[in-house]
């Protein structure tokens, strides 16, 4: 159970308190009702999936309720900073570097060294 | 006597305290303390269990968690049975009964036996290949054969009626492992003041000193000083110890389970006590002390009652008091098993022989032999066994073979080495790495705030495990913020430093293809299975795993999992870390579903949601339907009324006169602030800020992709107010909606959300006498249709009460419905109900509900609609705003498939037998003579007998739908084909005139 900081509640709270929102950063456009339809698909549809860091969005859905966004290093689930909505995505080169001392399940299935 | 192998002056127990249990029906004594193990070797019994495939007699092989062959069904009465139970983990209570598995007609006779003279054709992957054909078999006939024969117990039929807790909590140093590691570093952590738990699977304290005898630390007896710091450390106020508690599951962010086995051992447990308490642990810096577990030996026919792990007969025999047999063997790869043998000897027990396959033991042991006159063979192995039952003899060969000689035995101890628990470490995504000096895996790369020590952590020496332990201690009290100073010092001292260890088979288990050598016991996985999993294919150690079911078992091959590397290895010519381990999965031993089901069973398994007046409902004789989480009055059956009369006279009622329905569950947002009007128009497909208060609207709510995803009733109470409602199931979601646009999409607006579902009871009162029912209760509100037309609401007192009262209907009847605030609801519906009863009126249930507004070609969204439908295929398009210039799903709607010709539109359906009623999810097609498969054109949504109409009813999404108005479609069933004309949707009051009435 991941381990959640809500950065409006300022604190670490359980998973349980949380939902996931997915992918953060993708606006709405304002002008949607003009949009060709391959803009709508990107906008709607199309979704990465990385290995690695991904920006998402949380709701701290049993607490105060409010939307805020994460960057979480999928390999690993832990969340390298949370912030809140409307705020630019963070420089994450300023963080520690987390992911090359986190192992994979897939490196440690049939493949330890 | 507390058994004839109870050695009078050793172990831990005392003498006079006996407890009487029961094994297989025979009455046995034991002591107080002594695990069902312990108890029944003390008794000379070692045979307790025939093995899963080939039903071989199996035997006591630990003395602890480890354990694959003693796997005990143990009861205390009737519902409180238990399969499956470690005996080398259960303590014994006076009056348990304790009884052998997967043996017919009795354990020293076991038809299944001949199973194991069928063995060459049961040989690994025997299932995947002989069980094929014909298919059908499979269910019928091989698998539930495969599964009588092959099998563990027998899982209890009774309810479980012990109850278990649960309970989170936090520390900044989590120890899991009480031995002299864990112990020590404890010790550091707590003495620096962190917050500690430390916790231990067995009844006590003391990990490996509790069968080590040579061991000393700070000058004291190593078991003792154990007990002397467990004492210590549980009288601290910030140690939390918990022994009996085994920390099963590392999971992410330094969460731990841990199950604390409360009442297992107890022969008259507290009622008030629960059996288990799960800990949900959340630490801040965790420390692993697992230790190590010791290896078995891999030999011919190693699998026969009496050959036991060394450290087992040093444990039963310094901690229990019984000594494992009276002339025991040994047969060792490692200087620990030297020790074994001293301490029998010592005790008074026969042991005619060391075995050592190796040719340079370490010199202290050999020496210690001499001393004691025990004869060593080094270089040399045992190659076989016999005995039926237990153990008979050995056969002893130098390496390569010659000079076999027989030595009787009745017991049999083997020692190949010690595998580092890295299972913890492993859980929590640590990476392993391969020591190939030592030949054993080791915590490598940490992906947790983890710390491994001791024996995990591939520590031999004492003194450094100490000197590690007190430094982790510590660190990881300093880093979770502990600033106390007081610093703790230990020496400790061995009797010997042990060297050796060997993975894989051992002699005489060679390529040999009849020979028995076991390396997973729970399984029966041989030597040989490994090699021909290799030979035919495999060279995945998954794969391998898989094929040969190694490590597979409820043991998850802590004792197989390295022989079979090292076996499969050798098969493949490669290295064993190119080979590569399999993942060790949570739980780290099997714990009780009652301990994770926890408190969330029966009632509170998922707790019911119950409106206000559900208690009168429940006195009326009302029948329930579950709506989500809610209980809703379903209908009223009068005596002897089936559920099709009640629903017809409810329907018949309404129309006549008028009924009551309670529309609590209702979802109900509270939309608040000087931008709720702009916010609506961008969550609705409708325009709202032409509304005036006083008046309502029905919304319909898209997705962005265009797709209806709710509807409901929108009052306006105030310029900045509305009173919007969802679908009883839709509520949360609806609300989680508006919220995700509120705070990303549009935060610029000032708008405030509240769910008021559970704030308000909703009344319904509906039909033409409705007015005239609630009339005299109301206050302050003019009920007439000039002020009070269809589709308004105003706030007025009813009973005394405030009230929030609508004009609206989802019967297509003049209609009211009362909000009044959730705890006035009984005694507010109580006072309509006592005008409405005598004017003939009824109470109605969500049944009747369905059938009105089906009459009506009302949608419900979620049962007419499924997530694929646009507003135009619900016939609703009327309620989509053509000026808007945005609104959520706007874009969505003009998709090319949304717009294109052909897509499943809402109709209506009418039999042409207006007696027959279709079923719900039947489908239709256009031709029933189609040869299958037929094309089908959409199905039935919504069905019912509709005595208003004197006929069936339905609506159906089909195909271009509302294109094919008067065409007969058709419905094929299983017995016959129904044909049907496609109509509109509404099936009484075309006109809608009763709405105004």
């Amino acid at each position: 159970m991941l381990l959640i900081y809500c950065p409006y509640c300022e604190e670490e709270r359980s998973e349980l308190e949380f939902r996931n929102g997915g992918d953060a950063h993708i606006a709405r456009p304002t002008n949607i009702a003009e949009i060709s339809d391959e803009e709508f698909e990107a906008y709607f549809f199309l979704r990465d999936n990385p290995k690695g860091v991904i920006f998402e969005r949380w709701r701290h859905i049993h607490g105060c309720g409010r939307f805020f966004n994460a960057a979480r290093d999928t390999v690993s689930d832990r969340f390298l900073t949370t912030y809140k909505a409307g705020e630019p995505k963070p420089n994450l080169d300023a963080a520690p570097e987390t992911s090359a001392t986190v192992e994979t399940y897939e490196a440690l299935e049939g493949a330890a060294q | 006597m507390s058994g004839v192998n109870r050695i009078s002056g050793a172990g831990r127990l005392t003498p006079a305290r006996t407890a009487r249990f029961s094994f297989d029906g025979r009455t046995l004594t034991a002591l107080e303390g002594d695990t069902v193990a312990s108890a029944l070797i003390a008794n000379d019994i070692h045979l307790v269990g025939r093995s899963f495939k080939y039903h071989r007699p199996r035997g006591i092989l630990s003395a602890g968690a480890e354990e694959p062959n003693a796997l005990l069904d143990v009861s205390r009465d009737a519902a409180r049975r238990q399969p499956n139970v470690r005996a080398t983990v259960q303590e014994v209570f006076d009056g348990m009964k304790v009884a052998s598995q997967n043996r017919w007609p009795s354990l020293a006779f076991d038809v299944g036996g001949f199973n194991d003279l069928l063995s060459p054709f049961f040989a690994a992957g025997f299932y995947y290949k002989t069980f094929m054909w014909p298919k059908a078999a499979w269910h019928a006939l091989y698998e539930p054969f495969i599964r009588r024969a092959a099998g563990l117990g027998v899982a209890p039929t009774e309810p479980d009626p012990d109850h278990y807790a649960s309970r989170y909590a936090h520390c900044d140093v989590l120890v899991v492992g009480a031995g002299v590691a864990g112990l020590a570093a404890a010790l550091a952590a707590a003495k620096a003041g962190a917050k500690v738990i430390l916790c231990d699977e067995q009844p006590d304290v003391g990990g490996a000193l509790r069968y080590d005898s040579g061991t000393t630390i700070d000058g004291k007896p190593g078991y003792d000083w154990a007990q002397a710091t467990g004492q210590a450390l549980a009288a601290m106020d910030n140690v939390t110890l918990l022994t009996r508690t085994t920390a099963f599951g590392y999971y992410n962010h330094n969460f731990v389970g841990l199950v604390e086995r409360v009442t297992d051992h107890l022969a008259a447990p507290d009622k008030a006590l629960p059996r288990e308490r799960l800990w949900q642990v959340r630490a801040k810096k965790v420390v692993l002390a697992n230790g190590a577990i010791e290896r078995h030996m891999v030999f011919a026919n190693n699998d026969r009652p009496g050959i036991l792990l060394a450290s087992a007969g040093r444990t039963f025999l310094n901690h229990f008091g019984v000594a494992v047999g009276k002339k025991v063997g040994v047969y060792t790869a490692h200087d620990s098993a030297y020790e074994a043998a001293f301490d029998l000897r010592k005790a008074g027990v026969a042991v005619p022989v060391i075995v050592d396959c190796r040719e340079r033991p370490g010199e202290a042991v050999l020496e210690k032999a001499r001393e004691l006159g025990i004869e060593v063979l080094k270089g040399h192995s045992v190659v076989n066994t016999t005995g039926k039952l237990r153990i008979a003899s050995i056969t002893v060969a130098r390496n390569g073979g010659s000079g076999a000689r027989k030595i009787a035995v009745d017991a049999l101890l083997v020692s190949a080495g010690w595998t580092p628990s890295v299972h913890l470490f492993s859980q929590s995504r640590g990476k392993v790495k391969f020591d190939a000096e030592t030949e054993r895996f080791l915590p490598g790369t940490y992906a947790q705030d983890c710390l491994s020590i001791g024996a995990c952590n591939g520590t031999d020496d004492l003194q450094a495990t100490i000197d590690e332990a007190l430094a982790a201690g510590e660190l990881a009290a300093r880093a979770a913020g502990a600033e106390g100073g007081a610093q703790v010092a230990l020496t400790g001292q061995n009797a010997f430093d042990w060297t050796g260890g060997m993975i894989g088979a051992a002699e005489g288990a060679g390529p040999d293809t009849t020979v028995k050598a076991f390396i997973d016991f729970q399984h029966d996985v041989c030597a040989k299975d490994i090699r021909l999993a290799v030979r035919e294919g495999m060279h995945s150690v998954e794969h391998i795993k898989r094929f040969t079911t190694n490590g597979m078992a409820s043991d998850q091959g802590k004792l197989s999992n390295m022989h079979g590397l090292a076996i499969a290895a050798e098969a493949l010519g490669k290295g064993i870390p190119e080979v590569g381990l399999t993942t060790f999965r949570q739980p780290y031993t099997p714990i009780t579903f009652g301990a994770i089901v926890n408190h969330s069973r029966g009632s509170l398994f998922d707790p019911a949601r119950k409106t206000p007046m559900h208690s009168w409902e429940e006195a009326q004789g009302a029948e329930f339907e579950d709506v989500g989480n809610w209980k809703r009055a379903w209908f009223y059956p009068k005596a002897g009324e089936s559920m099709h009369d009640a629903v017809a006279r409810e329907c018949k009622t309404v129309r006549d006169v008028a009924g009551v329905f309670d529309a609590s569950t209702l979802g109900k947002i509270e939309v608040v602030g000087p931008d709720a009007a702009q916010f609506l128009n961008l969550m609705y497909t409708n325009a709202w800020d032409n509304l005036k208060p006083g008046r309502c609207r029905y919304g319909i709510m898209l997705r962005d992709d265009g797709f209806v995803y709710d509807d409901g009733v929108v009052g306006r109470l105030a310029e900045d107010r509305f009173h919007v409602t969802t679908t009883t199931g839709g509520a949360p979601r609806v609300l989680q909606h508006m919220e995700d646009y509120l705070q990303t999409e549009f935060p610029h607006l000032k708008v405030w959300l509240t769910s008021t579902t559970e704030q308000w009871a909703v009344i319904a009162v509906q039909g033409p006498k409705a007015r005239e029912i609630i009339a005299p209760l109301v206050e302050g509100i003019d009920l007439s249709n000039e002020a009070l037309p269809h589709m308004s609401v105003a706030e007025g007192k009813i009973c005394g009460v405030p009230t929030r009262l609508f004009r609206m209907s989802f019967t297509g009847e003049l209609g009211f419905e009362v909000n009044v605030p959730a705890d006035y609801g009984q005694a507010v519906w109580e006072a309509i109900w006592a005008r409405a009863e005598p004017m003939g009126a009824c109470a109605y249930g969500t049944e009747t509900m369905h059938v009105l507004r089906a009459e009506k070609g009302y949608i419900i969204v979620g049962q007419d609609t499924d997530g694929t439908l646009t507003p135009h295929d619900a016939g609703v398009s009327w309620a989509v705003s053509k000026k808007k210039p945005d609104f959520v799903g706007i874009r969505g709607l003009k998709r090319p498939d949304l717009v294109k010709d052909g897509r499943k539109q809402l109709v209506g359906l009418l039999t042409k037998d207006p007696k027959v009623v279709l079923e719900e999810g039947a489908q239709i097609v256009a031709d029933p003579n189609e040869p299958k498969p037929m094309t089908m054109l959409g199905h039935v949504t919504s069905s019912y007998w509709s005595s208003n109409c004197g006929r069936s009813i339905a609506m159906a999404v089909v195909a271009g739908g509302q294109a094919r108005l008067g065409q007969t479609l058709y419905v094929p069933m299983a017995d016959r084909t129904v044909a049907v004309e496609v109509s509109d949707m509404v099936f009484f009051d075309k006109e809608g005139g009763r709405l105004h009435g």
